[in-house]
């Protein structure tokens, strides 16, 4: 049996502000209850008994605070997950996208890549790849790194491929993808217009300008203050009557920015600019 | 027992039927919230909070959003592919991080939170199931002082769940879904 470990409220503030202060990441705006559950995990994978242990490590090893950054953000992420979200971009969304001559989508907090590869199948089939540049930033480099290969889990596929015909998708899934041991590697030709970079929401700003802006189970990391300032962060980064893409549980009705927005579809979380 | 601020159940195959009877069997007017945890398939349209509001006799019963504030006389249900955190200032918190016993919603994550959100205030019943979810969660909530309640095993249609749960915690109160029943209603002082 594991030791249980255990980080109090208070060591938990302390270890967000030695991280925000000697290497500037800004963690304190997060919602406590999973913030702390992720830095437990972290503790125990790295065989940290106390807070004091992590505080130490965090303040004398670089290295140490490269891994507890990429082990501390949730990044499990599926394609064409939420089958009825695709549906609706399919179905709602990209048709009024077809008009413009070109395109520009942003996907803030883009994980390993799997949600803006759906994206890019979906734009595939409507016409609309070629003429369109994907933004896909996350906080986290090494989930940056892995996206930018392309590599999905094959054993995934199955699950995917379900997904992907419960979305409307009528082509072959296997024809997106070569499957090489145990990994089904994106073709490139789906990956050649995507921009992956780092961007952190919490701290980062406006950096373009967007038709299309999809943030799916990020913010729910979030307090609702960050979500708030995020929200405007989106409201200005988007172009007049864009649309705004959420996770089927988050909602707009909380957040300070929903005077700005009509609902496309309430169901799937799909919002648009009202100006 | 007095100062319940909140019930969870959690239940996994053969659960349902319990859930059902304990929801119909709440009194009018409860001063507390109650949560409901239940392993579920993802990906798939789910109708359990219909399915549970039309047994639930005027209960208001639904899927919380992420940050919605949390309220007495309710039913929230863990929605489907997330588990249900509870924040300090009783918020709801979803989080999309590993399945936890093969399980997302997993029963032990929302039962450890709803310890430290609730402490004494807190009641806990696990229900039918297969597998070891809730076991540790129901030993966090008596560690911080709340009441563990497990399913009598030989009434569960599958008894490996509340048995594990059992194992684990000898403060668990077992009782059979009636007694589970008649208890609820001793929480409403
Ligand atoms: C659960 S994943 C969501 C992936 C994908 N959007 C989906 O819904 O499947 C959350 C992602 O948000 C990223 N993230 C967390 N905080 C962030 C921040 N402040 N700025 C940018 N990305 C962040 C994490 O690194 C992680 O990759």
């Amino acid at each position: 049996m594991t030791v249980p470990i255990y980080i109090s409220a208070e060591d938990l503030e302390e270890v967000v502000h030695l991280v925000r202060r000697q290497y500037g990441y800004d963690f304190g705006d997060y919602a406590r209850a999973s913030l702390q559950r992720r830095v437990i995990r972290c503790m125990q994978k790295a065989g940290c008994l106390t807070a004091f242990e992590l505080k130490y490590q965090l303040t004398n090893d670089e290295r140490f605070f490269a891994w507890f950054i990429e082990s501390l953000t949730v990044n499990v992420t599926e394609m064409f997950r939420d089958p009825a979200f695709y549906k609706e971009l399919r179905n709602t969304v990209l048709p009024k996208l077809a008009s413009y001559p070109i395109l520009k989508i942003w996907h803030a907090g883009c994980s390993t890549g799997e949600e803006v590869f759906s994206m890019a199948i979906l734009l595939h089939e409507a016409g609309l790849l070629n003429r369109t540049r994907l933004y896909a930033t996350d906080l986290n480099p090494a989930n940056l790194e892995r996206a930018r290969q392309g590599i999905v889990p094959l054993q995934n596929m199955k699950e995917y491929t379900s997904n992907y015909i419960q979305s409307g998708g009528t082509n072959d899934f296997s024809s997106y993808y070569t499957a090489r041991y145990e990994n089904a590697i994106i073709h490139k030709e789906y990956r050649k217009n995507i921009v992956f970079a780092t961007h952190n929401l919490a701290t980062d700003q406006v950096f373009n300008e967007f038709q299309l802006v999809c943030c799916r189970n990020v913010l729910i990391y979030f307090n609702r203050e960050l979500q708030n300032r995020v929200m405007t962060l989106f409201s200005n980064s988007l172009a007049p009557l864009g649309y705004l893409a959420l996770g089927m549980k988050e909602s707009l009705l909380f957040s300070e920015a929903r005077d700005q927005f009509d609902v496309v579809s309430p169901v799937v979380r799909i919002y648009r600019s009202k100006t | 027992m007095t100062g319940c601020r909140v019930v969870a159940i959690g239940g996994s195959a053969g659960s349902i039927p319990v859930v059902t009877a304990l929801l119909q069997a709440l009194p009018t007017s409860f001063p507390f919230a109650v949560f409901v945890v239940l392993h579920r398939l993802k990906n798939v349209t789910s109708s359990m909070d219909t399915i549970l509001t039309s047994k639930g006799r005027g209960l208001v019963i639904g899927e919380p959003d992420d940050k919605e504030a949390i309220v007495a006389h309710r039913v929230y249900l863990a929605p489907q592919n997330y588990h249900l955190l509870i924040e300090a200032d009783r918020t709801i918190s979803l989080d999309y991080s590993e399945p936890v016993h093969y399980s997302r919603p997993s029963i032990d994550v929302t039962f450890e939170s709803i310890a430290m959100a609730y402490a004494g205030s807190a009641v806990a019943i696990l229900l039918s199931g297969a597998n070891q979810d809730g076991a540790d969660g129901l030993l966090a909530i008596v560690r911080q002082g709340g009441v563990a309640i497990v399913q009598d095993p030989a009434t569960a249609e599958y008894p490996v769940m509340p048995q594990a749960a059992i194992n684990r915690n000898k403060n668990a109160v077992v009782l059979t879904p009636e007694h589970i029943a008649s208890f609820l209603h001793t929480l409403n002082d």
